[in-house]
């Protein structure tokens, strides 16, 4: 197994000098070390889980012994994530991707096939306790979709053959590990005239380099001028949280690169960290020489646990060169290094108070907001929390410098931007696009096919008809809806596509996802799907309609965290946006004293006692 | 502390800064209806959104807010009103809340909030999601049907070595508190009950100290937490003409108790008969419509073929359609099956119970008799509903207050204490 286990300990025994730059920060003994142990529950499940592939009992007893905590604790940090089982998952563990991308390429066949040489239902294992079968939203693969991950090996662009073939491997012995596939990195297009920022040549500690000439504050003014803004979807101008963050007066603080990219149809940050894990480091390494943090942590999504051997290694090289560890490319007293936290499948954990309580060993549910991270965060320590992409970029642009990143994009939205492209189109995969590319452009270069819906930033972004091809995308005029943020993924459906069962996958998603706390995110996604089943068989009418619109509403506007506000957009928009469409999934109701009723369906389950 | 001002609605009140906003609203006699929230755990949960306001123009939870000078807090406007009814409807359709059955009836903050909202009907389809009621703590019994995640309970219980009793386990829909059996057998009686109390509803019970007091002696019974409910309107003299009227009832699957309560109203009876004439209804014992009637009130919801025929009748027949009590509103009691697929049920009934007939093999089918549905159905699933009377049964006057009402356009008032799903 080429597996790391969370966390390790770091053998660097060694005591490190004050801090030079930055405020007085104590001596540590080694990295890390400050710690809770509780911080460690995450990787431990983890261990449980790879070993006796479920947590068992004894587990969990073991465990809250060791933590001091009740057994219901643990338990229910555990029943929290959905790569944690409760019951033996089988030797081998299946997850296919049953998001709806996955959906459109042929998932119902591919589940059929595993059951069918599997021997086990979805959602159980088979009587041998060989293969558990379970599905998995998105997992970050959508341009090889149908795929699955097999004991978190992925299995790309199956077909019923392929499946066949696999489970055949496995009951030969042979190891996921040697017959998985290893994902394409599918960058279809960069920038025209060298414009590329991302897939540049690289070069390890180019960027670490730049910092011998540039103090902290330089950092920030670069980000200033460059308007980087956070690139998981929020846009947050980075060196204000940058700034915010060092202006905090602690002697512990932290950055967090967010890779629990979950968000189904996204993979952007997949490709990044699978081809330039390095830039994301750097980037990492300059927030913690900006702001005065000594440790940095890497969230991967369990999703991405195949990618964690790979960036293991990385962090060796980085450290063998003088990159991690103590004075840092030789800068005197600038101490940082980086450890890998691997979530176990929780899409909430993407929220950024939500990933600071499952680093902490605990349920992944989002903090109510009386402090910002980089006030209080992981371990109510000072922390930046931002996007792989964020860090990729940060050193890119400190590399090149802001003279030549802001000849990228437009004004008022400089630079490039990744985005994941999957769906009804000829080449799904990475673009790296110039902040400014019309919508209709885009299209084009990924040969999408008859376009009609196309879904962008992810179920909870914005849904776009294909009537607003020539809007741009940039980071200009939210409000305004004349330009278009994007968050990082597009998913394309043609005409043919079914937007009422798209939209009833996303709300499904939700449904599962909903971390359980609050209300309306919890019972309402809930409604909502009952209400969506409705629409699809074709039982509502006007009335509906206008309900799923207000209820909606009420979800976006007291949910606690962005999960719940922003789980209805997709059906508030589309619903606005293709209103001819709507019409057509309405029932024909003749006289509105009555409601649609189904009564041969409500009947059905009596009449198997017909004599 | 400094006093400072805030502004609520556009009034400007005192309080201490820094006092939260729900007590420092209460304190200036300002009802901001509120569930997870309880003063004495610190930091307050924000879990169920009650008390969502508009607080310096955003909407936020004003349990989780803290009186600041110059404070504006939106309450009462009609979109909060609406939001935060349906928050409370939300939680009646997630759970499997049957009042009349549940021993905190009457004692039951969720309830109590479903009084001072006026909810008579939740806009939301009940979700009938089946759900453990777990026996096995020594001293407790866990009802997950009704609990609404607030979190008051994992918050607050601790065993005396400091580990928690009551944790959130699963995630999205599936979320549910489970308890610890060893931690629970660690608390003293006074703790257990503690635990019971501090739950706004009843999914934490106690063996042998569940049982609540009388009606009319239960803690939500006779007063609003509101110092003017919403409900008191003033009668106004009788202006409308008494031409007399004709009303249907009917008792669909229900047990009859609404119809017992209609006749509940002891003489007044007698004036009922002068001004109404009664065509299809059990109290007529006339099976079939003769005319067109003005009103229709029917009792229980739809659990088959020949309830569902009958409701589309009433809808044909009645001017007016009023559903009456807590089964024809949203299933009652007999959609307690609702969470049980229907052939569970009735083997159940007929092949597998205790009582059944030796060798029975049969569940009853006949085309002579109406086919059972799915599941009970709510009367507004399958018609259009005018208007909800809830309870179990509603009292006498309240029913007759709202025909009245309807047919001679009288203004009624609604007594807090009429108004009860129980």
């Amino acid at each position: 197994m080429i597996f790391i286990i969370g966390q390790q300990p770091l053998h660097l025994h060694f005591v490190l000098p004050v801090n030079r730059l930055f405020m007085s920060s104590p001596i540590r003994p080694h990295f890390f070390s400050d710690e809770p142990a509780r911080s460690r529950l995450l990787s431990q499940l983890w261990d449980y889980q790879l070993r006796d592939r479920y947590i068992s009992p004894e587990a969990i007893r073991t465990l809250a012994e060791e933590h001091h905590l009740s057994e219901i604790e643990v338990e229910g940090v555990a029943s929290f994530y959905h790569f944690f089982h409760q019951e033996p998952a089988g030797k081998h563990t299946i997850y296919i991707n049953n998001s709806i991308i996955s959906e459109l390429k042929g998932y119902e066949r591919i589940r059929e096939t595993f059951e069918r040489e599997t021997g086990a239902r979805l959602g159980t294992t088979d009587p041998s306790g060989m293969f558990g079968l379970y599905k998995t939203p998105c997992i970050g693969l959508s341009d090889h979709e149908p795929a699955a991950l097999i004991d978190f090996y992925p299995f790309t662009n199956l077909n019923a053959l392929k499946v066949k073939d696999i489970i055949h491997k496995l009951k030969q012995g042979l190891l996921p590990e040697e017959i998985c596939d290893a994902p394409d990195d599918h960058i279809r297009f960069t920038p025209a005239e060298n414009h590329t920022i991302f897939f540049a040549p690289y070069e390890r500690g180019a960027a670490l380099r730049k910092l011998h000439e540039l103090s902290p504050d330089g950092v920030i003014e670069n980000l200033r001028i460059s308007e980087l803004a956070g690139r998981g979807g929020a846009f947050f101008p980075t060196w204000k949280k940058w700034n915010t963050c060092r202006n905090y007066k602690d002697t512990t603080k932290y950055i967090i690169c967010n890779a629990d990219e979950g968000e189904p149809g996204t993979f952007k940050d997949r490709v990044l960290l699978s081809n330039q894990p390095g830039s994301v480091f750097e980037g990492m390494i300059i927030a913690g020489y900006t702001v005065g943090a000594a440790y940095g942590i890497i969230y991967l999504r369990g999703e991405y646990r195949w990618l964690a051997g790979k960036l293991q290694q990385e962090i060796e090289a980085f450290r063998e060169a003088g990159l991690l560890g103590t004075n840092i490319s030789g800068i005197n007293g600038f101490d940082f290094d980086i450890r890998l936290e691997i979530g176990a499948g929780a899409y909430v954990c993407g929220e950024e108070t939500a990933m600071l309580e499952s680093m902490e060993g605990k349920r992944g549910e989002p903090r109510t907001k009386w402090f910002y991270p980089v006030e209080k965060g992981y371990l109510q320590h000072p922390t930046v929390v931002n996007n792989v992409e964020t860090f990729g970029a940060v050193a890119r642009l400190i590399q090149m410098g802001t003279f030549e990143y802001l000849k990228r994009g437009i004004p008022g939205s400089p630079g490039t931007k990744l985005i994941s492209i999957s769906g009804d189109c000829m080449y799904p995969g990475l673009y790296e696009i110039e902040w400014g590319m019309t919508i209709a452009e885009l299209l084009e270069h990924c040969g999408a096919e008859n376009p009609y819906y196309i879904q962008v930033s992810g179920p909870s972004g914005e849904s776009v008809s294909i009537k607003e091809k020539f809007r741009r995308i940039s980071m200009l005029d939210l409000m305004a809806q004349k330009d278009i943020r994007c968050g990082g993924s597009f998913m394309i459906f043609n005409k043919s596509r079914d937007i009422v069962h798209i939209l009833r996958n996303y709300s499904s998603f939700f449904k599962h996802e909903s971390c359980g706390v609050c209300t309306p995110c919890r019972a309402g996604n809930f409604i909502i799907q009952r209400k969506l089943d409705r629409l699809e068989h074709g039982l509502a009418d006007m009335d509906d309609l206008k309900e799923l619109r207000e209820w909606s509403r009420i979800l976006k506007t007291t949910s606690r965290c962005g999960l719940g506000k922003t789980a209805t957009n997709a059906i508030i928009q589309s619903i606005e946006k293709f209103p001819d469409y709507f019409k057509t999934r309405l029932a024909g109701i003749d006289n509105s004293m009555y409601r649609k009723f189904d009564e041969e369906a409500a009947i059905t389950e009596y009449e198997r006692y017909k004599p | 502390m400094a006093l400072c001002n805030f502004w609520i609605d556009g009034k400007q009140y005192q309080a201490e800064e820094g006092t939260n906003l729900v007590d420092a609203a209460k304190e200036n006699g300002v009802f901001i209806p509120s569930l997870c929230y309880f003063k004495h755990i610190d930091p307050p949960l924000g879990t169920c959104r009650t008390c969502t306001c508009k607080i310096n123009g955003r909407y936020d939870p004003a349990c989780t807010a803290y009186v600041k000078e110059d404070l504006k807090v939106e309450v009462n406007s009609p979109e909060l009103v609406d939001m935060r009814k349906a928050l409370v409807e939300m939680m009646f359709a997630e759970g499997n809340h049957f009042c009349p059955a549940c021993e905190k009836s009457g004692n039951c903050n969720l309830q109590h909030m479903g009084y001072e909202l006026g909810i008579s009907v939740s806009r939301f389809p009940h979700l009938f999601k089946d759900r453990l009621i777990d026996y096995q703590p020594k001293r407790m019994v866990m009802e997950h049907n009704r609990c609404i995640k607030c979190r008051r309970c994992v918050e607050d219980i601790k065993t005396s070595d400091g580990h928690r009793v009551f944790m959130y386990i699963n995630r999205g829909n599936e979320t549910m508190v489970g308890i610890d059996y060893d931690q629970e057998a660690k608390l003293s009686d006074e703790e257990a009950i503690h635990a019971m109390e501090i739950c706004p509803t009843g999914a934490i019970i106690v063996r042998g100290k569940s049982l609540s007091q009388p009606f009319g002696h239960r803690t939500f019974d006779m007063e609003s937490a509101q110092k003017q409910f919403r409900r008191t309107i003033h009668e106004k003299p009788r202006v409308a003409n008494f031409e007399k009227k004709t009303v249907a009832t009917v008792s669909l699957a229900g047990c009859f108790g609404c119809h017992m309560s209609m006749l509940d109203i002891d003489d007044e009876i007698l004036d009922v008969a002068e001004l109404v004439t009664f065509n299809k209804s059990p109290l007529t014992d006339i099976k079939n419509f003769t005319q067109r009637c003005h009103l229709g009130l029917v009792e229980g919801g739809c659990c088959n073929t020949e309830n569902i025929e009958t409701l589309k009748k009433f809808r044909e027949m009645c001017d007016i359609l009023v559903v009456v009590g807590e089964c024809a509103v949203w299933g009652g009691l007999p959609a307690m099956r609702n969470t049980i697929p229907l052939g569970e049920c009735l083997e159940e009934a007929y092949l597998n119970c205790v009582t059944s007939e030796p060798g029975a093999n049969v569940v009853p089918y006949h085309v002579d008799l109406p086919k059972i549905l799915d599941r009970v159905y709510a009367c507004n699933e399958i018609v259009k509903v005018d208007y909800t009377i809830p309870g179990c049964p509603p009292s006498a006057t309240h029913i007759w207050k709202v025909v009245k009402s309807l047919l001679w356009g009288e203004d009624f008032s609604l007594l807090y204490s009429e108004f009860k799903y129980d």
